[in-house]
């Protein structure tokens, strides 16, 4: 699967390591289960550790850890679950998170000038994405009214 | 665009926007032609450009923002009626226009027709931020407080393309009233917004959430008694979000905000759309100049000061039984002496509510042109209104009207019903509705009938979705499928106004065959129990209930 960041086609480093498997390089997302049971052998043992959300997540409940990560991954149970664009949103711009916000799943082209906006930074393409054309998507609108998360 | 026309015109902004949103949907299209996007995925990108797969073909619908429409719009319809459909197009409940039969490979042609005259069907469907509605004799009304059309536009850039509420859990419709009388069923929508003036004499919003109709009408609750302009984008920001967050998706028919409210309760959404909006508010701060700036493009238009000085309409009433007919039931006062609005009626007995020919548009273009500085609006009971005329020009208009089968003098009258497409057209609906309203129009022939009934509001729906708003009809028909056979729920009693309230269920369901002689029924027993002749269909059946009704409906029947 091909990522893109910050409009680019950009080689992934990270893994998503499911709840029963053991870390195996230094770039390991977990789930927040994973997370709220093992959060200080997560610390110790991976150099960098990234988030996966679900969309139900209350990101108020995790606002305090956010500094532990340099990476969340927002996922798409289904492209018209619109509570990711929402989260990046708050992420970016109420709880200030710097790092890297990929979203994964059933996400679509054209969503991407959306999540773009809402702070959304790097995209796991599913394998129909043709990646210059996802990139292309970025920019369908030159022009918008509402407040963009920079 | 005509340089002196008093409602707002696009900016470069503006119209960058909705041009690049026709090359997104071309390409859309294309790629949905090629079989690059699953039906799924395109049925969400389509819908948000108005366009759903009905029973004979698609069906476009197009933005009418707050209802109003220049005469170069009406004419850019008028064409599109003619070149890309049938001839004729229909208004619909949220002053929106539809289009019957185009074909979808051509839709992307019709959006840049649209794009050439500042229209659009960018949300006019799918589970996004919707059309905002308003008053049909905004900025005319002698009971305004403050003209809404200004905040209408300011809610209307901001719902488009905003990117953290563009896949909502269902879709999701504001409307604004800044007048006393509420003639935009402000209390049946996601959010209403009224203008109101508070203790220091400010104006404001009284805001509700959580008003709805479709299969479970709920009248709006107020989360805010008053809200300072400034804030009225924050505040609709914060009620999106905590709708955006926790609007139920496991059930479509349990995903509008009026569920929320109702499961959450009152008092606990108000604390969270409260709390959320502290956070925001002094982040997106609506300025004054910027209100100005909106308002200055609604300016007045320049009244002729002498216009009530004219005699011939004094004259004209005296002598034309007819014309005064018309004056009385499809015309209303205007804040400005010597003017009227004027009701196009789109309710004459052979055509079906709310549609209208393109040599009718045209008319109609040339109409406002003639006598209304060139504008049009669409009402929410679809039909259209002339809201400056002066009383000088009003007998040639009725003439004009008349010989174009648009002046039938039935405004807010039994034979004005608001009626869907219904199981002609629409592939939801269990049942007709424009044949049944055909045959009440039949049955109600004489006009002096129709009169003597007074104010009354029918609406009839095919289907539980209630896009015609039976719940909040005066007599609410709705139709119901049986085993393939179609019958009709009655329901009493339902208003969208101030008094707004859901109709109450007559009884068991009525045979098709049965559904107009039903209406009569109730019509008799009406004028049997009305205590005097200006005591209306819906006052009467407040004070003597639905027992007299029913008791006499289904002896009969």
């Amino acid at each position: 699967m091909q990522l893109i960041k910050n409009k680019a086609v950009t080689q992934d480093d990270w893994t998503f390591v499911a709840d029963d498997e053991a870390l195996t390089s230094d770039y390991n997302i977990v789930s927040l289960t994973r997370w709220k049971k093992e959060r200080d052998l997560l610390v110790e043992q991976s150099g960098h550790l990234g988030l996966r959300l679900e969309s139900d997540v209350i990101i108020e409940d995790i606002a305090d850890d956010l500094a532990k990560f340099q990476l969340l991954e927002l996922f798409f149970p289904v492209f018209t679950d619109g509570r990711a664009f929402t989260h990046a949103r708050l992420l970016r711009s109420r709880f200030g998170f710097t790092g890297d916000i990929r979203v994964s799943g059933d996400f679509m082209r054209d969503q991407v000038f959306y999540l773009n906006r809402v702070g959304v930074s790097s995209f796991v393409l599913n394998d129909q994405d043709n990646a210059q054309q996802v990139i292309q998507s970025m920019d369908d609108f030159s022009v918008d009214y509402q407040q963009s998360v920079a | 665009m005509n340089k002196h026309i008093h409602m707002y015109q696009y900016s470069d902004k503006d119209q960058t926007l909705i041009n690049e949103r026709v090359t997104q949907f071309r390409d859309q299209t294309e790629r949905f032609l090629k079989g690059e996007i699953p039906d799924d995925k395109f049925r969400a990108l389509r819908l948000m450009n108005g366009l759903y797969v009905q029973t004979h073909a698609p069906l476009l619908r197009v933005a009418g923002p707050y209802g109003l429409l220049s005469s170069k719009q009406v004419r850019k319809l008028a064409s599109i009626a003619r070149d890309y459909d049938k001839g004729f197009c229909h208004f619909t409940t949220r002053q929106n226009i539809q289009f019957n039969w185009p074909a979808l490979e051509r839709v992307p042609d019709i959006l840049e027709e649209l794009a050439s005259v500042q229209m659009h069907a960018i949300q006019t469907s799918g589970n996004c931020l919707r059309n905002t509605t308003s008053d049909q004799l905004a900025g005319v009304a002698t009971d305004e407080l403050e003209d809404p059309r200004p905040y209408c536009e300011i809610i209307r850039q901001w719902t488009i393309l905003h990117p953290e509420f563009a896949y909502l859990p269902r879709k999701f419709k504001i409307a604004v009233s800044g007048s006393t009388q509420d003639r935009a069923a402000t209390q049946f929508h996601d959010i209403g917004l009224h203008l109101v003036t508070n203790d220091q004499g400010e104006v404001g919003f009284k805001v509700f959430v959580g008003g709805g109709l479709g299969r479970t009408p709920v009248i709006g609750q107020v989360v805010r008694p008053f809200l300072h302009k400034q804030h009225l984008l924050s505040y609709l920001e914060a009620i999106l979000r905590v709708y955006n967050l926790y609007g139920r998706r496991d059930n479509k028919y349990k995903a509008r905000i009026k569920i929320l409210v109702r499961e959450t309760g009152l008092a606990k959404i108000t604390k969270q759309i409260e709390a959320e909006w502290a956070l925001i508010k002094d982040t997106m701060e609506l300025s004054a100049a910027r209100i100005e700036e909106i308002q200055l493009q609604f300016a007045l238009p320049a009244y002729q000061l002498n216009a009530a000085q004219d005699t011939s309409y004094a004259d004209k009433l005296k002598s034309n039984a007819d014309f005064a007919i018309w004056i009385k039931h499809n015309t209303v006062d205007h804040k400005i002496a010597g003017y009227r609005a004027a009701y196009i009626s789109l309710k004459a007995p052979d055509c079906p509510p709310g549609d209208c020919t393109d040599s009718q548009l045209d008319a109609i273009a040339d109409l406002s042109d003639q006598c209304s500085f060139g504008m049009v609006r669409v009402t929410h009971r679809q039909n259209l209104v002339l809201a400056d005329v002066p009383q000088a020009d009003l007998f040639s208009l009725w003439q004009q009207l008349d010989a174009l089968q648009l002046a039938t003098p039935n405004i807010g009258k039994a034979t004005d019903m608001i009626c869907c497409p219904g199981l002609d057209y629409c592939s939801l609906a269990n049942a007709g509705s424009i044949g049944v309203a055909k045959e009440i129009n039949e049955t109600l022939d004489s006009m002096d009938y129709v009169h003597d009934l007074g104010d009354l509001k029918i609406n009839i729906s095919g289907c539980m979705n209630g896009c015609a708003h039976q719940s909040v009809g005066h007599i609410g028909i709705l139709g119901v499928d049986k085993k393939g056979v179609e019958w009709y729920q009655v329901t009493l009693g339902g208003s969208s106004e101030n008094d707004a309230a859901i109709g109450e269920r007559l009884g068991p369901a009525v045979s098709k065959q049965d559904i107009t002689a039903v209406v009569k029924t109730l019509l008799e027993v009406y004028l049997q129990q009305r205590s005097h002749e200006d005591e209306s269909f819906l006052a009467t059946f407040r004070r003597v209930g639905v027992r007299p009704f029913k008791e006499k409906v289904y002896a009969t029947h």
